[in-house]
C-alpha cells in the first residue's frame, strides 16, 4: 500500500524535478506541489564552492518515509515523493525535490511545507559548505 | 556484571571531532545514553558546542534514559542539515 503512494530516494548523480511530479500524479488529485532546494553560491558574504551532503541511509530513508506517511494522515495527500542528493552538489544545482499531490491546492502547500520544514529537523543529513579556505558543518553551531 | 562493549558511529562534524567513523568504547554494565554523553562530551570537549547532539539505536531517535545493551550500535546524530 504504502510502496504505491511515497517514493523515497537517495541518489550521488542530478535530481530530476518531473520524475518526482510525475510520479505523484494521480487522477483524484487536483494540485501538485513541489519543493526545489538548491545549492546557493553566498552565506554570509562567502562564496560557496560546493556542498558535501552525506546521510546515515537507512535512517535517512526511514525518516523521510515517516515524513511521507505525516503528510498522508494528517493533510491528505495522495502520493508523496522525496529525493534528495548525496555527495558533492555544485552550486546552482538541485539538493532536494520534494512533490505531493493532493485533491486540493491549500492542503498540498501545506502538506509540501510541512515535508521539507521536518526533514531540515529530523532526517540525519548532513551538508558540509566548501570554501576555498576551508569548510562548515551548516547549523553544527548555536 | 561485565562490562559493555558498544560500537559508536558518528557522522558528519562529530566524526571529525571525535577523529574516526567508527570505535569501540567500554561502559558501565546499565549505561544510559546519558551516561554516555557525559564520557563523550568529557573526553571531546568540542561535542559541547554544537547546537544539539542526539543518539540513535538501531535506526531510532532515543533519549538520555535509554539503557544500552551489549554490543549496541549506537550513532552520533550532530544537528541536521539537509534540504
Amino acid at each position: 500500500m504504502m510502496k504505491d503512494t511515497i517514493d523515497i530516494q537517495l541518489k550521488q548523480n542530478s535530481l530530476i524535478v518531473s520524475d518526482c511530479e510525475q510520479w505523484v500524479a494521480c487522477p483524484d488529485a487536483g494540485g501538485i506541489v513541489s519543493f526545489i532546494g538548491t545549492v546557493r553560491q553566498k552565506t554570509q558574504q562567502k562564496e560557496v564552492l560546493k556542498l558535501e551532503f552525506e546521510a546515515f541511509e537507512p535512517m535517512a530513508i526511514l525518516e523521510m518515509t515517516k515524513i511521507a506517511h505525516e503528510a498522508i494522515q494528517r493533510f491528505g495527500a495522495l502520493k508523496v515523493a522525496i529525493h534528495h542528493r548525496l555527495g558533492m552538489v555544485p552550486v546552482s544545482e538541485i539538493a532536494v525535490v520534494i512533490a505531493v499531490a493532493c485533491p486540493h491546492r491549500k492542503a498540498a502547500f501545506d502538506a509540501c511545507a510541512y515535508a521539507i520544514d521536518t526533514l531540515k529537523e529530523t532526517v540525519p543529513i548532513w551538508k558540509k559548505e566548501v570554501f576555498a579556505d576551508g569548510h562548515v558543518w551548516v547549523s553544527s553551531h548555536p | 556484571m561485565e562490562n559493555l562493549e558498544v560500537k559508536i558511529i558518528a557522522y558528519g562534524i562529530a566524526r571529525e571531532i571525535i577523529g574516526v567513523f567508527e570505535h569501540v568504547m567500554q561502559l558501565n554494565p546499565k549505561s544510559t545514553l546519558g551516561e554516555l554523553r557525559a564520557l563523550l562530551v568529557e573526553k571531546y570537549p568540542q561535542l559541547q558546542q554544537l547546537a544539539s547532539l542526539r543518539f540513535a539505536v538501531n535506526e531510532n531517535y532515543e533519549n538520555d534514559d535509554f539503557i544500552v545493551k551489549n554490543a549496541d550500535e549506537i550513532v552520533i546524530i550532530p544537528p541536521v542539515s539537509g534540504g
